[in-house]
């Protein structure tokens, strides 16, 4: 049973990907492409922890976590960047 | 009932709730037709999406493996935490280049908005002028 749920969420997570894909081609403003940028980050967390749970092993969760700080930490540089030219004042 | 069974249908309940609430939040970011309106379905149902993914990773090792573990909680609060200051960023972003300073309601306050004024008590040096 659990082996079903984790083959549909792993099929949900890619989907989303391919979706977060597609803005980030199309999206008209740069906003739109940090939030698809974002929002991918998010999407490789919970596919880093399906496949922890999936291999039985508690590896992931620190390269989860490591993923997340990274993320976070691009998306405010990223957005910092377009605000105001500069990263680092 | 057995217990094992009972268990797995538990952890298999969230693991689809959460896939579901993931698909949702990023199939919100294609079907949306405006940027603040897009803004909204990732920044909510994709991090419930992950919260639901790391409580079934707990769930699992605690009824399976029998071992217990804190580091998903760890990482839930992270992004519970840092998931609306993203969202912050990118409205202010989007903001600078679709919204006038015209167009913005007068904050009713001695200092302007954030995005255009400096902040209070610093000296407004001009370099963030778009």
């Amino acid at each position: 049973m659990i082996a079903a749920a984790l083959t549909f969420a792993f099929a949900c997570y890619g989907l989303a990907l391919l979706f977060n894909l597609w803005r980030i081609m199309r999206g008209p403003t740069s906003a739109d492409r940090i939030l698809a940028l974002d929002t991918m980050v998010i999407n490789i967390i919970a596919l880093l922890i399906l496949y922890g749970i999936l291999r039985g092993t508690a590896v992931y969760y620190e390269a989860a976590m490591l993923v997340a700080m990274v993320g976070f930490v691009s998306t405010i540089a990223y957005s910092r960047f377009v605000l105001r030219g500069d990263i680092i004042e | 009932m057995d217990l094992t069974l009972l268990s797995e249908a538990f952890i298999a309940l969230f693991l689809v709730i959460s896939g579901i609430f993931g698909l949702v939040g990023s199939f919100g970011l294609v079907k949306l037709r405006e940027t603040m309106q897009r803004l909204h379905a990732p920044t909510k149902a994709t991090t419930l999406g992950v919260g639901g993914v790391l409580i079934a990773s707990m769930l699992y090792f605690l009824l399976v493996k029998g071992s217990l573990s804190f580091h998903e909680l760890l990482i839930t609060l992270f992004l519970f935490l840092t998931a609306p200051i993203t969202a912050g960023f990118i409205a202010k972003t989007y903001m600078l280049h679709r919204v006038s300073r015209e167009d913005l309601p007068s904050t009713g306050r001695d200092y302007g908005w954030a995005l255009y004024d400096a902040a209070p008590g610093k000296e407004d040096d001009g370099n963030d002028q778009p």
